[in-house]
């Protein structure tokens, strides 16, 4: 009989420092410290992160958690996972959708310690600290959703400070309403991506709101793209005399971006315009339409959508806090609908050679029912060409 | 779209018995589809052969058929009925399969019936691997390489056609040298991967193709690169008209594979996919559902991916709804038979509400915020000789399902539901047989699947193995081993306290505070785990967490996670902070549910529950079912207003009852224990006592408990047969020499027969003392005594299902008779509605009895009486009060409610109350009056796996075997014993020979059965002593067959000897297809004794074989009887009305069995 071969099991007990999440209404939920709410281990320079804030959200995904952490739509949110088990197969350089999360914080039920995938580069964990991430673990995030269902979403903190200081930070946090959160996701200068070709391949100039790489990815098969920053001026756009030009997803609220709606609405009738998720939003402000917030938003992989023109539903990838109002862009077709909601996901001036959807039909993370629109769009401008 | 307005009648197929592979997750989706289909307004017609089963109740179908499901049934089912439409997609693998042939036979064209759910190009794609492979390499998908042997029809030697396997055979090899090992092989049109197996080299390869192309109903196998060891997943997917298509469920395989998916742990989501790679699996469900061809409803679709490339491989897909959708449906909340059967009928997933939302549609991918592991339960303990390693071949006779936030909670509480004694992941006294073993021997044995892997991997990675060691020897993600190694750690932070704390008794848990206590619940561990840790008592474990005020939150399954509103109750424990049980408004009534499936508890026993849920609600109560079968209608959301999905174990039913004593007016208005089989019965006596409904827990001991019995018995003056209670072998002795040999042992407190056997001679009394008070698992023999009875030979039993109410009243809902004798498990014989040979004195007899006994033990609600008959006298063998497995056969037999009659009951409704109401119908009069002639005989038939079992005998005994049961009724006894074999699968031939081998105790009475056999016009066979004594009696034996055992060398290779005409052993003869029929009764003990060769060569060449005499004299009964009468379909709805005297006795439609057709059969 062989010995033990090590004197006790494969790993012992891990005891995180207690932390909690502190809603701004004074709700408190328990949980263990994971990121950068860590206390720093010898060999990290890193400063200790006592709090953070941030709008606090709940997204349904089952999976994809790194692609929802990287999405700069989150920037100035709190992110909890509905899905208990986080992190199970670590972290790949491939599915980031941005080169840095711009989230402020993650809530889990329940962070994997050890990743497994062939696709791994490293844990959940790893990423959070390298990128001063804060997190709670052994969450109830099922009382956090069905509180956040209720009461919406709202901001919070997250730390292991006291929780009247973490309330008292959660209350000062402003959230997202009325806040220009493009301003800190978007390029600081244009940059291309996909050659454009001999032979006229089609060209996209796509205005970083916040873009996902999927985007990028999935524009790039019809188009060369030139991104540029959100605050680039229309001229500047025609000037590079692109086939089409593409309004990005992006974070915040689209009533405090006025700046960039007149410019969208100086495109309108120039060339073919495709928006999608804030870049929608922009679009349907452009047209003289009105946004307005949702009670907690939609983040998750799962919304059923009807395809209006054919009758058929699809299941969309979705990720906004405020949605185009009802009958509030003239002259526009609805061309998509959420059927849990009636929120509008999609509208159309063909006139104008514009459309928008409301949700990620690029996928990434999510299903992709939806990617006939990126097709779509390459035929709008072939046609306009 | 909305709902087709062409289609008025709907034929739904059911699946049968219950088998290994197909079990009642068929009930499950049938019960939904019937429900759904009736709602909707269409007359349904339901053909089905089980009895046992909710769909076969009378009020779910307009038209019932209890009748064995055959094409020439279904035929004559269609002719009568004239469906517009066939349903196939609700009744597994037999639907399917039928409707394929009846499609091809023209039989749906004849008619104008259309298939609905499924066309038959798609069950063809998808059914017959090689185009299922063609078609997904068209559409750019993997599929591993792979070639078709098939065995081509030629003549064989009697004549008859035959499949030349050795052709095939030759064709095989080619392919899989091409291949090259390892190979798997599979069989076309077989379930539940029946024949399947893997070869490493040449020698494995030829035995498997070699019964695989004998076993295929179309002679053909697939041979195919074998990829066991990749990760396994499964997509159920939906597809409506409007080719809407969703994913309801992601099933990630804790085997890899190599292990048959039923045979796999399996948990819900997908644990290890990332986004990339779990989207483009679901982009290739779709693809494959889409060029299968599958138009509407619900498919299944199996993945293999390649650990260490991800390479994506589809293996398989179930153009129809499967276990693994009756799965996904309650790990969802999404019902996906439900939603299939109302896409059938023309509906998109849009313009279906989501039952648990009600605000959202159908057509959505449910978010799920918990973790669901399946475990199977097998039955290994009830089949010696059957090996325990697990294969591709499905072996399993049940599976449990928990729910919990995390793997590790959902993994614990899966293992305890399965009832094995087990408290959890190990932790417990059953984890010392793997403590015991040295490490290198352990990792060797986890390395090979058995069901005892899990828990070889705990004490592995306890004592120090690596989970990177575990993950290599295994196959098994390490992110699984990985959680292991969590509540390990887990287990080891707990223990520390333990040790650290001097205290014993009540306060040795002191140690735990809240947070300890908190972790230690999320990590899954039970209070009987924390118990055996800490050296304490489980109620102390539960008083001291309680003390602390760590108690369980009950969480909501609501398809969304928690993003909208549930309207529907369906709760899981787990421990978090908040609580979603909502306050209820009228008194509730908890019924516990029999746990997982097993052979000797089974659907049965879930029909008790659902009939009980189903009455109470009626009678104002509300009903809140506790149980973990994800197979079952208990379990479906909709059944009882409230559902808790549970093990049904001490600790989980407490929290329920305490959950709901807390949840408004009324409380808990009792517990229902005495429906469900021996599972909740054995809570019974840890639940308060004030809280059972009905007969007190101490006449259900009085019953239990020998020497109380017997003296019960005595002071009634009912005769039992002879015996004693022993708790040593001199114990035992002395009982038998007192008693006289044979006899009969059995530990108290089992159900189906478990470990039961006759014993004839001290040597086989010693053997079966030792082995029973080893304690073999699941038995505590060392606490409980061993009872010893006297065996009558030759007598006959009978049962009887009854319930007493509280006034004294006793109703008889039937008085069955077995059609083997006594000695073998009343599970597992025949028997007859009403009695065909007992005298009315007898019956009378029969009936006194069961009443004075209901009295004397304060029987309030069921009771089931079992007696032996023998030369007039009745004995009383055992009773039990409780609903016994006969209960549905009554009432499918009688069209009396027997269940809700016995659940209204336990709630305190008397008979006659019952009778005013109209639950009862005013014929169903008191035990003392005369019961009016029925106008049908129903036989209930058992359902062997032996099948799936080559190497196990399949003599019957004391010990239950049988997974399932069919039905069949008739005018006659003959007739319906002729339908029940024929439902069961054993087509009784009506000309050709008949081999008999008779122990000489059988001889007697085998003689008689030899001149009816011949008077039919069979020749009869037999071997030598049997031949004598045939002869002497005047008996003609056209053949004396060699024994098996008389032959030179090992009998284990009597098989392969090469034939010898003259003299031929059984064994050859039935391989040659001589043999028609084989009756062979047991003589010797053990497995080599030589019957076990014959009936071993009659299993796998499909010649039926009867290993009693009574079996075969009811068989020549109903030879005799087919051959004057031909068969008749009649719906059960018809049968009842004639019973009751509603209408005059109904005339069914004539249907001709093509194989062995009795000749007054009419074709239609």
């Amino acid at each position: 009989m062989s010995a033990r071969r090590r004197p006790a099991g494969e790993r012992t007990a891990r005891m995180r420092p207690a932390a909690l999440c502190v809603l701004a209404d004074g709700t408190v939920f328990e949980g263990e410290a994971m990121g950068s709410l860590l206390p720093p281990a010898r060999e990290e320079a890193r400063p200790p992160v006592r709090i953070a804030t941030g709008e606090l959200v709940f997204n349904t995904c089952l999976s994809g958690y790194q692609e929802v952490l990287t999405d700069p739509s989150y920037a100035g949110q709190v992110i909890a996972f509905t899905y208990p088990h986080i992190g199970n197969y670590g972290v790949s350089p491939e599915d980031e959708q941005a080169g840095r999360p711009f989230c402020r914080g993650v809530v889990v039920r329940d962070l994997t310690d050890r990743p497994s995938s062939w696709r791994s580069a490293g844990s959940l964990e790893g990423f959070l600290v390298r990128h001063g991430i804060a997190g709670v673990t052994g969450v109830d995030t099922r009382r956090l959703t069905r509180h956040v269902r209720e009461a919406g979403a709202m901001p919070c903190a997250l730390g292991t400070a006291p929780e009247a200081e973490l309330l008292a930070a959660a209350r000062a946090e402003p959230g997202t309403k009325g806040v220009d959160l493009v301003a800190e996701v978007s390029t600081e200068r244009p940059y291309r991506v996909g050659e454009a070709e001999a032979g006229g391949r089609l060209r996209v100039v796509a205005y970083d709101y916040g873009i996902k790489k999927t985007i990028l990815d999935r524009l790039s098969r019809i188009a060369a793209v030139e991104v540029v920053p959100a605050t680039t001026p229309s001229e500047e756009v025609l000037g590079r005399r692109p086939d089409g030009v593409f309004l990005s997803n992006g974070p915040g609220d689209p009533a405090a971006l006025d700046h960039l709606v007149k410019e969208v609405g100086l495109l309108l009738g120039e060339l073919p315009v495709f928006g999608i998720c804030l870049g929608h939003q922009l679009l349907a402000s452009a047209l003289g339409g009105t946004t307005y917030k949702l009670g907690f938003g939609h983040h998750g992989g799962n919304h059923p959508v009807r395809r209006i023109e054919t009758r058929t539903v699809e299941i969309t990838s979705q990720n906004h806090g405020y949605a185009v109002a009802d009958g509030t862009v003239e002259g526009a077709a609805v061309t998509h609908v959420n059927l849990n909601d009636g929120v509008i996901e999609g509208l159309s001036r063909e006139d104008l050679r514009a459309f928008g959807v409301q949700y990620h039909p690029e996928a990434g993370p999510g299903p992709h029912d939806a990617r006939y629109l990126f097709d779509a769009f390459g035929r709008l401008m072939e046609a306009s060409r | 779209m909305g709902r087709r307005s062409d289609l008025e009648s709907i034929l739904i197929v059911g699946s049968g018995p219950i088998v290994i592979g197909q079990a009642c997750e068929f009930d499950y989706s049938g019960t939904q589809a019937c429900r759904v289909l009736k709602a909707e307004g269409y007359r349904v017609v339901l053909a089905n052969s089980n009895p046992a089963t909710i769909m076969t109740d009378p009020e779910l179908a307009d038209r019932t058929y209890v009748e064995p499901l055959e094409v020439e049934v279904l035929t004559a089912i269609i002719e009568r009925e004239r469906p517009d439409a066939l349903l196939p997609t609700m009744g597994g693998q037999t639907a399917l399969n039928l409707a394929t042939a009846l499609a091809e036979q023209g039989v749906l064209a004849d008619f104008g019936v259309e298939l609905i759910g499924a066309t038959a190009e798609a069950i063809r794609t998808a059914e017959n691997r090689d185009r299922f492979k063609s078609a997904m390499r068209e559409i750019g998908l993997g599929v591993p390489a792979s070639g078709i042997a098939v065995a081509p029809v030629g003549i064989g030697p009697a004549g008859r056609e035959r499949r030349d396997v050795r052709r095939g055979l030759e064709e095989a090899v080619r392919i899989a040298e091409e291949i090259g090992f390892p190979v798997i092989v599979r069989p076309s049109f077989i379930l539940g991967g029946r024949g399947t197996g893997i070869a490493h080299t040449p020698d494995d390869f030829v035995r498997l193709a070699r019964t695989g192309l004998s076993a295929s109903p179309v002679g053909e196998i697939l041979v195919e690169r074998s990829i066991a060891g990749w990760k396994e997943f499964e997509l159920e997917v939906m597809r409506d008209r409007l080719d809407n298509c969703v994913v309801v469920c992601s099933i990630e395989n804790f085997d890899p594979m190599g292990v048959h998916t039923g045979d796999s742990v399996t948990v819900a989501p997908a644990q290890t996919l990332s986004d990339v790679e779990y989207q483009k699996m679901r982009d290739a469900a779709f693809a494959c559902i889409r060029r299968v061809g599958v138009e509407t409803g619900g498919s299944n679709i199996q993945f293999a991916v390649d650990p260490a490339t991800g390479e994506r491989l589809v293996i398989e897909m179930n153009p129809r709804v499967s276990r693994s959708s009756a799965l996904a449906s309650k790990a969802t909340g999404f019902p996906i038979a439900k939603i299939a059967a109302r896409l059938a009928v023309g509906y998109t997933l849009d313009e279906i509400a989501n039952d648990i939302t009600k605000a959202t549609p159908a057509s959505f991918e449910p978010a799920i915020d918990y973790v669901v592991t399946k475990v199977p339960r097998w039955a290994f303990e009830k089949l010696p000789g059957a090996p325990d390693a697990l294969g591709t071949r499905m072996q399993s006779v049940g599976e449990v399902m928990a729910i919990g936030r995390t793997f590790e909670e959902s993994l614990q509480k899966a293992l305890r539901g399965l009832e094995l004694g087990r408290a959890g992941l190990n932790c417990d006294p059953g984890e010392r047989r793997f403590d015991d073993l040295p490490i290198d021997q352990l990792v060797e044995k986890a390395s090979v699947p058995t069901p005892e892997r899990p828990f070889q991997l705990e004490s592995a990675l306890r004592r120090g193995v690596g989970v990177d060691e575990l993950a290599a020897a295994t196959g098994i993600d390490p992110w699984f081993l990985d959680r292991f190694a969590g509540i390990v750690a887990e287990r080891e932070r707990l223990a520390g306290l333990a040790a650290g704390d001097g205290a014993d008794g009540a306060g040795a848990f002191a140690a735990l505070g809240r947070r300890d206590w908190r972790r230690a619940k999320r990590f899954g561990f039970s209070d009987a785990q924390i118990a055996y840790l800490f050296g304490g008592l489980e109620e102390d474990a539960r008083a001291a967490r309680l003390g602390v005020g760590v108690r369980p939150t009950f969480k909501t399954v609501d398809t969304c996670a928690a993003e909208f509103v549930a309207e529907t109750p369906y709760h899981y424990s787990t421990y978090e902070d908040e609580d979603e049980v909502r306050p209820a408004s009228r008194p509730r009534v908890v019924i516990l549910g029999s746990g997982p499936n097993r052979i000797g508890q089974g659907v049965e026993f879930d029909y008790c529950c659902v009939h009980a849920s189903m009455a109470l609600r009626e009678a104002g109560f509300e009903t809140v079912m506790v149980n973990c079968n994800p197979e079952t209608v208990s379990t479906d959301y909709d059944t009882s207003d409230r559902l808790y999905f549970e093990p049904v174990t001490e600790e989980a039913v407490l929290d329920v009852v305490e959950a709901e004593q807390g949840a408004g007016p009324g409380g808990v208005a009792g517990i229902v224990v005495a429906l469900g089989g021996q599972t909740p019965l054995k809570l019974a006596g840890r639940l308060p006592a004030e809280l059972i409904l009905g007969t007190r827990p101490a006449a259900i001991d009085e019953a239990e408990d020998r020497e109380r019995w017997s003296a019960l018995c005595a002071r009634l003056e009912i005769p039992q047969p002879a015996g004693g209670t022993a708790r040593s072998l001199a114990e035992a002795a002395e009982i038998v020499s007192r008693i006289g040999f044979p006899a009969l042992l059995r530990p108290s407190y089992v159900l189906g027969g478990r470990a039961m056997e006759i014993v004839y001679d001290d040597e086989g009394l010693a053997l079966a003392f030792g082995a029973l008070s080893l304690g073999a698992e699941g038995l505590l023999a060392t606490e409980r005594p061993i009872l010893i009875d006297r065996f009558l030979e030759d007598a006959i039993e009978v049962d009887v299902d009854a319930v007493r109410d509280r006034t004294g009243e006793v109703l008889i809902g039937a008085v069955m008779e077995h059609v083997e004798e006594a000695g073998v498990h009343s599970g597992d014989s025949a028997c007859v509605i009403p009695p065909p040979t007992l005298s009315a004195e007898t019956l009378g007899v029969i009936v006194g009895h069961t009443c004075s006994i209901a009295e004397a033990l304060s029987v309030e609600g069921p009771i089931n009486v079992q007696y032996a008959v023998k030369q007039g006298q009745v004995f009383v063998i055992e009773a039990n009060p409780r609903a016994s497995r006969t209960v549905p056969f009554v009432a499918k037999a009688t069209g009396v409610p027997l269940a809700k009659v016995a659940a209204r009951v336990l709630v305190g409704a008397t008979l006659a109350e019952l009778r005013l109401e109209g639950l009862l119908p005013p014929s169903a009069a008191a035990a003392d009056a005369p019961t009016p002639p029925p106008r049908h005989v129903s036989v209930k038939e058992a359902v062997l796996p032996f099948d799936r079992f080559p190497d196990v005998d399949s003599l019957l005994g004391p010990e239950m075997r049988s997974t399932g049961e069919v039905m069949g009724i008739d005018r006659t006894f003959g007739l319906a014993f002729a339908k029940s074999q024929i439902a069961a699968g054993n087509r009784l031939p009506t000309s050709g020979v008949v081999f008999m081998s008779l122990a000489d105790r059988d001889k007697e009475l085998g003689a008689v059965v030899g001149a009816a056999f011949v008077e039919l016009g069979f020749s009869i066979a037999a071997t030598a002593g049997t031949a004598a004594h045939l002869q002497a009696t005047g008996t003609e034996v056209a053949m004396i067959v060699a024994k098996v055992g008389d032959s030179a060398g090992d009998p284990a290779a009597a098989g392969d000897r090469p034939g010898d005409a003259a003299h031929a052993d059984a064994v050859e003869l039935i391989e040659q297809g001589r043999i028609q029929l084989v009756v062979n009764t047991p003589r010797g003990r053990g497995p080599r004794a030589d019957g076990a060769y014959i009936r071993r060569a009659a299993s796998a060449n499909g010649v039926p074989c009867l290993t009693t005499v009574a079996a075969a004299r009811a068989a020549a009964a109903g030879i005799a009887d087919w051959g004057r009468h031909a068969l008749q379909v009649c719906s059960l709805q018809e049968h009842h009305a004639a019973a009751a005297g509603d209408v005059a006795g109904s005339q069914g439609t004539l249907f001709d069995i093509a194989l062995g057709a009795g000749p007054a059969a009419s074709g239609r």
